[in-house]
């Protein structure tokens, strides 16, 4: 009788784990006067933390331009990578904006806004290297380091089969490691990669070339990640971005960062 | 209120508070086990063990050799620690101490970094003494790390266990005239294995789930590996096999306890 009882409640709170789990809520009755942006801090020039601990870059500038044009009261949260839509999916923020490249297999997880940036990735080697060209035969045998759950961990593998592919927490750790002889390239966004060699923590190194962008791998450029169902923030959002590149918001942030253009092609033309 | 309620009747009401408190809480396992059994079986994808089976069996390849490679390492180290712990020459003793507080006070997360990282910066001294070769590899400097770590614990549990065996076994073996070594090796350390088993059992156990944060400097242990299948995937049951996995090791290894628990005990059992 008892653990009749028991498993009657059981079914009943397996039954609402389950529903929760399914649940796709809409957000059309939402009232988004307030959106929490979940990005990771770790990845200059895009996001990253100064010395006073303030989160900077062109994604975290993107982000509040963004929400000024939208109306909306933005605040920021960092989160490791690797737990980036996870805890997007658990609400302990509304959007990604993080560099996050729109992919197949993330898209069957969260949403995604248009693209906001689409720069290609690169291959950086120690400056005196033997590496002359990024292909599968020079790196064969050779250790390649890149962050790990990331497009260019993935595109690495493929481009290189026969190279090892080491992975790293956050691309801080895989720069130290070739700065101390570990590596042999590493693989990474170009524009992360020329920051990074430019700077005197990078001195060790130099970019070997830029790569194609297999759109398997990379998707359609970054966009801003949303939980399935925000729709109404999705439309928010994309307006927002059309209006930023319109009224030259975006172009004053691009180039605060960069000396060209990161955009890329139209995504019409794509 | 004076003495015609029997004794016996006493104990009962409490009894009857503690049963409803069981019943509650046998209730709320049985509701986590169902949701859980419910869950997995309906979550349950075959296509993933496809995927990522070879995956997750060469990290669990990894786990077992790095922690039984470390633990026996550790044991060596352990030895002259444990001895250097008793002894009453100040350097002998101090030593040994300063040896167990460093790596019994800080965090392996720490001890990792620094050996993987921290040593990292020192390459071309390393290069110059030869030892490089070591410490470049990331499966090296776990080893490393994780063998002096359970050394220092090893060596408290050895020392409680030798302390343990009574004075009289030294006596005894000197009034036969056999040298400390001998007395040592063949008369207290295999009584104070006996009393050391349980905790070296435990030591393993512990070990087993702390060498998860390998995958941290690169190496794919069976943590590595569940996070790349995760992030491949944003599958919950991915981190389940995992869990079963790491379950699986800890009960072998319990059994192999009691095995050799029994073996070691026959001389006491009647």
């Amino acid at each position: 009788m008892r653990i009749a009882r028991s498993f009657a409640l059981a079914a009943a709170m397996s039954a609402l784990l389950a529903g929760a789990a399914v649940a796709q809520e809409s957000d059309a009755d939402k009232d988004w006067s307030t959106v929490r942006i979940g990005t990771e801090g770790a990845y200059p020039p895009f996001n990253f933390l100064d010395a006073s601990g303030e989160l900077k870059g062109f994604d975290v500038d993107i982000a509040k331009a963004l929400c000024d044009q939208m109306k909306v009261e933005c605040t920021f949260v960092t989160q490791d990578w690797d737990g980036m839509i996870p805890a997007l999916q658990n609400g302990n923020f509304d959007a990604i904006v993080a560099s996050m490249s729109i992919t197949p297999e993330r898209e069957e997880q969260i949403a995604f806004t248009n693209k906001y940036y689409n720069t290609p990735p690169a291959i950086a080697v120690p400056k005196d290297s033997e590496i002359t060209e990024a292909t599968d035969a020079a790196l064969t045998g050779k250790q390649i380091g890149a962050q790990v759950s990331t497009t260019h961990a993935r595109a690495a593998a493929a481009l290189f089969p026969d190279a090892e592919i080491r992975q790293y927490p956050t691309a801080e750790e895989y720069k130290l490691d070739i700065e101390n002889g570990r590596l042999d390239a590493v693989m990474d966004d170009v524009v992360v990669l020329d920051e990074w060699v430019k700077s005197d923590a990078g001195a060790c190194c130099k970019i070997l070339g830029t790569l194609p962008a297999d759109p398997q791998i990379y998707g359609k450029g970054v966009g801003v990640g949303l939980r399935k169902g925000d729709d109404k923030l999705k439309e928010m959002f994309n307006q927002a971005i059309v209006a930023i590149r319109e009224d030259g918001t975006y172009k004053k942030i691009q180039d605060k960062y960069f000396d060209f253009d990161v955009y890329g092609a139209d995504p019409a033309a794509q | 209120m004076s003495g015609n309620t029997p004794a016996l009747a006493i104990p009962a009401p409490p009894r009857q508070k503690l049963k409803i408190g069981g019943i509650v809480a046998i209730s709320i396992w049985i509701v986590i086990a169902v949701a859980f059994v419910i869950y997995f079986v309906g979550a349950f994808d075959i296509t993933l063990i496809e995927r990522f089976g070879w995956s997750y069996l060469s990290g669990l390849w990894v786990t077992v050799s790095l922690v039984a490679l470390s633990f026996v390492f550790g044991a060596i180290v352990s030895l002259p620690v444990a001895l250097g712990r008793m002894a009453t020459n100040p350097i002998a003793s101090g030593a040994a101490f300063a040896f167990v507080y460093f790596f019994r006070g800080t965090p392996l997360i720490a001890q990792i970094f620094l050996v993987y990282y921290g040593f990292g910066e020192f390459h071309r001294f390393f290069e110059t003494i030869g030892l490089w070769w070591f410490f470049r590899e990331a499966w090296y400097c776990g080893l490393f790390s994780l063998a002096l770590n359970t050394a220092a614990y090893q060596a408290e549990i050895l020392r409680g266990a030798i302390e343990s065996v009574p004075k009289g076994q030294w006596e005894g073996g000197r009034s036969l005239g056999l040298s400390r070594t001998v007395i040592f090796f063949k008369v207290v350390l295999p009584q104070a294995l006996i009393v050391a088993l349980r905790p070296y059992a435990n030591e393993i156990i512990l070990m087993i789930k702390a060498s998860a944060i390998v995958a941290i400097i690169t190496v794919y242990d069976l943590f590595g590996e569940t996070r790349q299948a995760y992030s491949r995937t944003y599958d919950f049951q991915t981190y389940v096999w995992a869990a079963l996995l790491y379950l699986a090791i800890v009960e072998a290894l319990r059994h192999a306890t009691n095995w050799a628990e029994r073996r070691l005990t026959v001389h006491l059992k009647r």
